[in-house]
């Protein structure tokens, strides 16, 4: 394997985005999961989530033109899309723990083969900040990672057991890497999806917890991004 | 009715050493920014500080801090984009810090104001922010107890407001705010419109007049977002 031959994050988010529905409710994560809202497949149109109070907001206005009023999460200028609405903090969050969004993708430090997310906090040290992730990882129907297969030291990110404070636990169900799509099913991580170019045995080196097989592993192919 | 008062200094001057305070806002977007710097105006000091952030920049929260007057943090995110004020205070131990999450945070500010002690959340479910808590398990999953949370004063911005304070809020800059409205012993608004009773159409009210307690008309108020990327700081008294 070549440095080259994984994912770039924007082929990534385009897998990710492959995956969600036309009119799904959706949650993305502050930062690269943002991406993936820049990938729905033509005809489909998913409406997306931001903690803060907004349902259906759209893309960043043009500089110059922002509304620091009209913010993201992540406190990011965003705009509207018809149909949009505002609503309180206590709405959004019964909007999340209620089970009322389809999909959550979230980042990850580590994820385990149980579904357990760290994906907050690295050590005790420094100041220590949680926002709205641990809430995330409860209620949506599907709760989903996005994220490097392994850290840029090449250490695994998908482990037997997460080693970095949790986020959650039990929480994650389907898992986006830069080489494979991974479901976690009943305490096992279950390959959906690898990079053709991939072997068996070389995806396995580079996963912290044992790879189970289910049924036939698709390719995963993706455009040049 | 008449909830009016006649200027921020007025509006807030009930506001006294060790007093809890809840300040709306989620960042820059709903933060009152006027009644906040009337607050550093008077200094009250060992103030606990209930907000989503932990302040940005030198002003509102930050420079609050700055200024010496805040004990103790309740948030869920003490980051910034210039998050000096906080962290130093918080590295060299002088200053506290509950860290809650945020959805936890606004289900506790809203139990607070709803009259109920505590609920079960799945939020921080085997963390260790919900270490110490008392566990429940309903229907096979576990849940995690949070207390309400409540405070003797909120500070919030709202849009518009009528003189029996109902409320509306502008876009995004509503998130914390209604929430904190209903959970504090009284609670301080300073509006950007400010019209008779009957001036808003009570179909549109966001916060009804019975949790508000004091209103002050603050005709095209700062946005601290706006003021962090113009490089402005708040020391007391003056825009330097």
């Amino acid at each position: 394997m070549t440095e080259d031959a994984k994912l770039s994050s924007a082929q990534m988010a385009w897998r990710a985005a492959q995956d969600i529905r036309d009119g799904a409710y959706v949650n993305l994560g502050i930062g690269f999961p943002e991406m993936v809202a820049r990938y729905q497949p033509p005809g489909r149109q998913a409406i997306f989530h931001t903690e803060n109070g907004i349902l259906d907001f759209g893309d960043a206005p043009e500089p110059g033109k922002e509304d620091w009023d009209l913010i993201n999460a992540g406190k990011k200028a965003v705009t509207l899309k018809p149909g949009a609405a505002f609503f309180h903090h206590a709405d959004s969050f019964a909007m999340v723990r209620g089970g009322h969004l389809d999909v959550a993708i979230l980042g990850a430090l580590q994820v385990s083969e149980h579904g357990d997310l760290a994906n907050w906090r690295v050590g005790s040290k420094g100041v220590p900040a949680v926002g709205g992730a641990m809430d995330l990882v409860h209620g949506a129907k599907q709760v989903c990672v996005i994220t490097e297969h392994v850290t840029k030291t090449g250490e695994p990110k998908l482990v037997e057991k997460c080693t970095f404070p949790l986020t959650g636990v039990a929480c994650i169900t389907r898992i986006y890497t830069s080489f494979a799509v991974i479901d976690i099913t009943a305490g096992r991580f279950v390959l959906r999806e690898k990079l053709p170019g991939m072997s068996m045995e070389q995806l396995q080196a580079q996963t912290g917890a044992k790879l189970h097989i289910e049924e036939p592993v698709g390719d995963l192919v993706t455009p040049a991004l | 009715m008449d909830k009016r008062s006649a200027n921020a200094a007025e509006a807030i001057s009930a506001i006294e050493d060790g007093a809890v305070v809840m300040i709306g806002g989620f960042g820059g977007s709903g933060a009152p920014i006027e009644l906040i710097h009337a607050l550093i105006d008077k200094r009250p000091r060992n103030l606990t500080v209930i907000n989503n952030n932990a302040g940005n920049g030198r002003i509102g929260i930050a420079a609050m801090i700055d200024a010496g007057m805040v004990a103790k943090m309740i948030c869920s995110f003490p980051k910034s984009s210039d998050p000096r004020a906080f962290t130093e205070k918080y590295l060299a131990g002088e200053i506290a810090l509950e860290l809650v999450p945020q959805g936890t945070l606004a289900e506790r500010i809203r139990a607070g104001g709803a009259g109920i002690p505590a609920f079960y959340t799945p939020t921080a479910y085997g963390t260790e922010l919900a270490e110490g808590k008392p566990i429940a398990e309903f229907d096979g999953r576990p849940y995690v107890q949070e207390r309400w949370l409540k405070a003797d004063f909120a500070i919030i911005k709202a849009d518009s407001g009528d003189t029996h304070g109902n409320l509306t809020y502008n876009k995004a800059a509503r998130n914390f705010n209604p929430l904190m409205c209903m959970a504090a012993a009284r609670t301080i608004v300073q509006v950007s419109r400010l019209v008779e009773a009957g001036g808003i159409d009570p179909e549109h009210v966001v916060t009804p007049g019975i949790f508000v307690d004091r209103l002050v008309q603050v005709p095209n108020p700062q946005q601290e977002e706006a003021m962090i990327r113009a490089g402005m700081q708040y020391e007391g008294g003056i825009y330097p």
